[in-house]
């Protein structure tokens, strides 16, 4: 399956990336190539083979229902890149 | 006492003895790494940041409390360098990532935690490929790591720092994270021992994550001796991290001089073939007649599914790693675009679609929000994260699914599948860490398919989750390390470290020195 | 008017699971915490951080799956739902895509009134996920800055997907309220829907009898709806919209795309939502920090043990063991586990399930009405209740003076014997009866010549006479007596 330059920005909106006109037309050359190269996978027979998920099979890890205490406020929003002191501020999501 | 240049080339086995009998100082030792640090970093860059002040308190306080005959930790007094990717609560943890620059985690990873319980000290934070993705520490944000063997030359990835401080003598431990073989395959370059852990082996709670299913912690060192004390540390059941295995971890660092007797070695078919360097290759079948001296029966195995290793890595881990930095958008931590400014770009970009009546292009002008992440994502990462974020979101998407990721999934049964028959017949497996030597910085910056290629013989053990170790070899006619790989069945890391231990004793090349 | 057309509705409700920590982490649900004090490395979804699972999130799940009728799968698995959101902080959801834990259950449903024939509503799936966090937006239409609340995240919800089976606005309301009583039965949800523990949205489109032939209107999501009754109007609502929309335009299934819309509960109408771009494409796959569960026929039948009796099962029983009509039954146990505990308390105890079921069905519960009053904050306990029903069947509290007894007993918190020594009720023996009747018949002749020419309604003159010289007068005793003493003279005679 080709990757094509539309796709590319497609998957950029999606990847939540912007990309300039020059870099869009690389990056299209760049993942053309990885992906013709991952196309490959298509010729190995797979029929009735479980896919594999994780590297070991470990199953029903649980931990039990017992509150902790929480980080301290000011600790919790101490990465924000905008904050108020009580809340993580993001320009209008209603604009 | 020793000279500095005696004492810090010594193993760190050797300093925790000296350190425990009272011969030596934590400070002491301490202070000779950070002197080697000053006199030698600017050429190689191993560090993105020395915890000097840190380092000497801890060290103090350690030398105070053995002097008093205060219980210690099993590493008390011995620096240790840490990846910084691992978070720790005392610094920050970069990633090499202008996204988390001053990213500081209110939590310490469980490897850290489990380094500050043995009074290790955290000499230093190394540098690495920008969150882990890449095979030459060129993508980091901040600096060049130079290799101690060539300092025109990489010291391969992504644990590059980690590598290049252990072989410079900068460290006489550090930590570093495998994900396709980014221990292994810089310690391999720089002439170090290397080893990832079976998945699950070491918890990677705190570990910054780029592909959750392949990440794993490990350690690298001068010899396999030192990376045993160091897995034996770091290793364990962690209630934290949902994968990390319930099973006991042996004394490594005990068992390590026991030879294997009558080991039967695998050299895999699919690994000798076009585009392994004739140096790499004759260095290896050399390794493997020095075990067939030490009495190992050698066999030769296949792989079948190796040859589609890299492509089934090369969708798993961009799949695993585009969700995993979905969360660096900005609104809670990390980089945040400069917010004015791209509500004025916005503003103008939809004046002029307004003034072309451009409806279409109106309609799909982002959302104040949409853009702030847009911007800020690609502002904060550099180009092989946006490459990786950007393949694995197009072959998780609607369409492509089926394709691609499941596809990888059931390739990588195989795969693992190919290594259980292989392990019925043999008790471990040896082959070259990769095809060349270490390559020239920037030779590979404008090609990311051939630098994803280096990985060749590496990615299958983290695909199916088995140990793996690298140790030095040999060297090419530059001069540049070799690397041996043993693969191992899962959990067998124990059989690793003495099969490398077993090859040292036989062999000096873990013993050579850069000259820088 | 015949029906034009017949509503198709499916609901998609999402419950939040009663555990004191969220599903990933340790910090705690308790709702009502000023914003982001309950928040920790994992649930801010801060780099390194890793979810585990908590085990009651998962056995509450399962509790419930099984409550549901459904089929509990041997391997299930958690997937990551990718969206970009403010509230989302790792940018995407741990939820289950293509293996859930559950599927293919049932919920019956009936109306005691009869509105609509008793069904059984299919249950898709019911599945674990986590909870997103709370944006609060600027009031004026988005001038100011959104502050992001992240005390929710992470919360557990297990989201429950019926599938189409509903035909009205009553039969959904019918559904979530029967849901909402099993799970509060079964105890693995509060389903306030003030602090959001129960949630709901709607599928709602119609099948439409054409000469062409029957045809589907496209499928329009609701939400934005905060209580039952709001469902209920929203899909009145709805329904008609879409009829006239489709008379306009002629749309079917599949020429347009679904939309959302949310409810505006003030102005009584549906409102179009803004789609979100390429929303759709949620590129789910396998959390790979999260291990698969596999659950056993054991564990399987361990939760239904849990269970113990079903609010369906009551229903049966109280009709079986205590003889009340259908209607009487199906209105104590759809009050919720207290009243139904509590009228089995009054019914075995007082052994009049009778008198039980009238109390309870007409006094009690037009106290739980009046005053929006807990069962347990009643001022007449279950016993006091039981042992005033068993004062009027001895005769020791005379029928017509029971609800006085009540009201004190309800007020002083008073056994009934307590309040029948404080009304002054004391038992009139029958020859103090008999003497007063005498008495009563001789002063008013008049009366008894009425009675004795058929007029017996004439005794109730005296009835209020005799109350007056003795409150303790039984008057359908004391009538009684009269009668038969009128009948009397007038044989002698
Ligand atoms: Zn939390």
């Amino acid at each position: 399956m080709a990757i094509t330059r539309s796709d590319v920005e497609k998957v950029s909106l999606l990847a939540r990336l912007q990309f300039s006109d020059s870099e869009l037309d690389r990056l299209t050359g760049e993942l053309a190539q990885i992906v013709e190269y991952v196309d490959h996978l298509s010729e190995v027979p797979t029929e009735g083979i479980e896919p594999m998920a994780h590297a070991v099979e470990v199953h029903n890890v649980f931990v039990s229902d017992e509150v902790m205490p929480s980080l301290p406020r000011d600790k919790a929003l101490a990465n924000a890149p905008r904050h108020n002191d009580r809340a993580f501020l993001v320009p209008p999501v209603l604009g | 006492m020793s000279s500095h240049s005696s004492l810090i080339e010594s193993s760190a086995t050797a300093q925790l003895e000296l350190l425990m009998r009272g011969d030596l100082f934590s400070v002491e030792l301490t202070q000779a790494y950070l002197d080697s640090i000053a006199s030698r970093d600017a050429n190689v860059g191993a560090f993105l940041r020395v915890e000097k002040d840190r380092a000497l308190a801890q060290a103090a306080s350690v030398d105070k409390r053995r002097q008093s005959n205060k219980p210690l930790g099993k590493l008390a007094g011995l620096p240790v360098a840490v990846k910084d990717v691992l978070c720790d609560q005392d610094t920050i943890t970069t990633c090499a990532s202008r996204m988390l620059e001053n990213f500081r985690a209110p939590y310490d990873s469980t490897v850290v935690a489990k380094l500050k319980a043995a009074d290790a000290i955290l000499i230093g934070r190394t540098n690495m490929d920008e969150f882990a993705m890449g095979g030459s520490t060129e993508n980091s944000a901040f600096q060049i790591t130079r290799n101690p063997w060539d300092l025109e030359r990489a010291p391969g990835g992504s644990s590059g720092g980690a590598a290049a401080c252990v072989a410079a003598d900068m460290a006489p431990l550090s930590i570093g994270t495998d994900t396709g073989g980014s221990i292994r395959q810089p310690a391999g370059l720089c002439g170090v021992v290397g080893l990832k852990p079976t998945y699950g082996r070491v918890s990677r709670f705190g570990l910054v994550a780029f592909a959750s299913s392949l990440d794993q912690v490990g350690p690298l060192a001068r010899t396999s001796q030192d990376a045993a004390l160091l897995l034996e540390t770091i290793a364990g059941h962690d209630l934290r991290d949902a994968t990390s295995l319930d099973r006991p971890v042996p004394a490594y660092s005990q068992s390590v001089a026991e030879p294997l007797a009558g080991v039967r070695i695998g050299l895999v078919r699919e690994h000798f073939a076009e585009g392994l360097d004739s140096e790499v290759a004759s260095a290896v079948r050399d390794a493997v007649a020095v075990y067939e001296s030490l009495g190992a029966t050698v066999k030769e195995i296949s792989l079948p599914h190796s040859k589609h290793a890299v492509a089934t890595y090369y969708v798993i881990a961009p799949c695993e790693a585009s969700s995993n930095l979905a969360r660096y958008d900005g609104v809670h931590y990390g980089h945040r675009t400069d917010e004015a400014e791209m509500l004025e770009e916005l503003a103008a970009e939809r004046k002029a679609l307004e003034a072309a009546k451009d409806e279409v292009g109106l309609s799909r002008l982002d959302s104040s929000l949409v853009r702030m992440y847009r911007k800020s994502r690609s502002e904060g990462f550099g180009a092989e994260v946006k490459r990786r974020i950007m393949l694995g979101t197009y072959a998780l998407s609607a369409g492509y699914y089926d394709a691609y990721y499941l596809k990888a999934l059931k390739v990588r049964r195989l795969i693992r599948q190919d290594f259980d028959e292989a392990f019925r017949e043999v008790d471990l497996i040896a082959g070259p860490v990769t095809a060349q030597t270490a390559f020239k910085i920037g030779e590979m910056v404008d090609d990311p398919l051939s630098m994803y290629l280096v990985d060749l013989y590496t990615v299958s053990a983290n695909l199916a989750g088995i140990p793996g170790i690298s140790l030095p070899c040999g060297f090419d006619k530059s001069g540049l390390p070799i690397g041996l790989q043993l693969l191992a069945p899962p959990l067998e890391e124990e059989r690793l470290l003495r099969g490398a231990h077993m090859y040292e004793q036989a062999t000096d090349w873990h013993q050579r020195r850069p000259e820088i | 008017m015949s029906q034009l057309y017949t509503t198709v509705i499916g609901l998609e409700v999402h419950v939040q699971l009663a555990t004191k920590s969220k599903l990933f982490c340790r910090c705690s649900t308790q709702f009502g915490a000023e914003p982001n004090t309950q928040t920790c490395s994992v649930c801010l979804g801060l780099p390194g951080s890793l979810p585990v699972m908590n085990r009651t999130a998962f056995d509450l799940s399962l509790k419930t799956a099984v409550a549901l009728n459904c089929v509990i799968p041997k391997f299930t698995k958690w997937d990551r739902k990718q969206y970009y959101y403010p509230d989302l902080p790792k940018a995407y959801q741990i939820s289950q895509y293509d293996l859930p834990m559950s599927s293919a259950g049932w919920l019956e449903i009936s109306d005691e009134k009869g509105s609509f024939e008793p069904k059984r509503v299919r249950i898709t799936r019911a599945h674990l996920e986590e909870d997103a966090g709370k944006s609060i937006h600027d009031e004026a239409a988005g001038k100011a800055d959104s502050e992001i609340d992240l005390n929710r995240t992470g919360t557990p919800l297990l989201e429950i997907v019926s599938e189409p089976d509903l035909s009205s606005s009553a039969e959904a309301k019918a559904y979530l309220q029967e849901l909402k009583l099993l799970l509060t039965h079964i105890g693995v949800s509060d389903c306030n829907m003030q602090e959001g523990s129960l949630r709901v949205d709607a599928n709602i489109n119609l099948h439409i009898d054409t000469p062409e032939g029957k045809i589907a209107t496209p499928i329009v999501e609701i939400k934005n709806m905060n209580s039952f009754r709001a469902v209920e109007r929203a899909l009145d609502y709805e329904a008609p919209r879409q009829f006239r929309v489709w008379q306009e335009t002629g749309q079917k299934i599949g020429e347009a795309p679904k939309q959302t819309r949310g409810w505006d509960d003030s102005a009584g109408v549906t409102r179009g939502q803004r789609s979100k771009e390429e929303s759709s494409d949620y590129r789910y796959f396998p959390d790979p920090d999260l291990v698969p569960v596999l659950v056993t026929d054991d564990q399987v039948a361990e939760a239904r043990k849990s269970l113990g009796e079903l609010p369906a099962d009551l229903r049966n029983r109280f009709v079986q063991e205590y003889g009340l009509s259908a209607y009487d039954a199906s209105v104590i146990v759809n009050q919720g586990q207290g009243v139904t505990n509590y009228f089995e308390q009054v019914a075995r105890e007082s052994g009049d399930a009778k008198s039980a079921c009238k109390w309870v069905t007409q006094d009690i519960l037009r106290l739980l009405k009046d005053g929006e009053q807990e069962i347990n904050a009643i001022g007449v306990s279950a016993a006091n209740l039981a042992g005033m029903i068993s004062a009027v069947n001895d005769g020791k509290l005379p029928k017509p003076r029971a609800k006085e007894a009540f009201e004190l007993m309800l007020s002083t918190g008073s056994t009934a014997q307590q309040a029948i020594q404080e009304l002054g009720i004391e038992q009139v023996d029958e020859s103090a009866l008999v003497e007063l009747c005498r008495e009563l018949l001789d002063k008013n002749p008049r009366v008894v010549a009425d009675v004795q020419s058929g007029k017996v309604q004439a005794i109730g003159a005296l009835i209020g006479q005799a109350k007056k010289l003795n409150p303790n007068v039984d008057p359908g005793r004391f009538r009684e007596i009269c009668l038969e003493l009128a009948m009397e003279s007038s044989s002698s005679e």
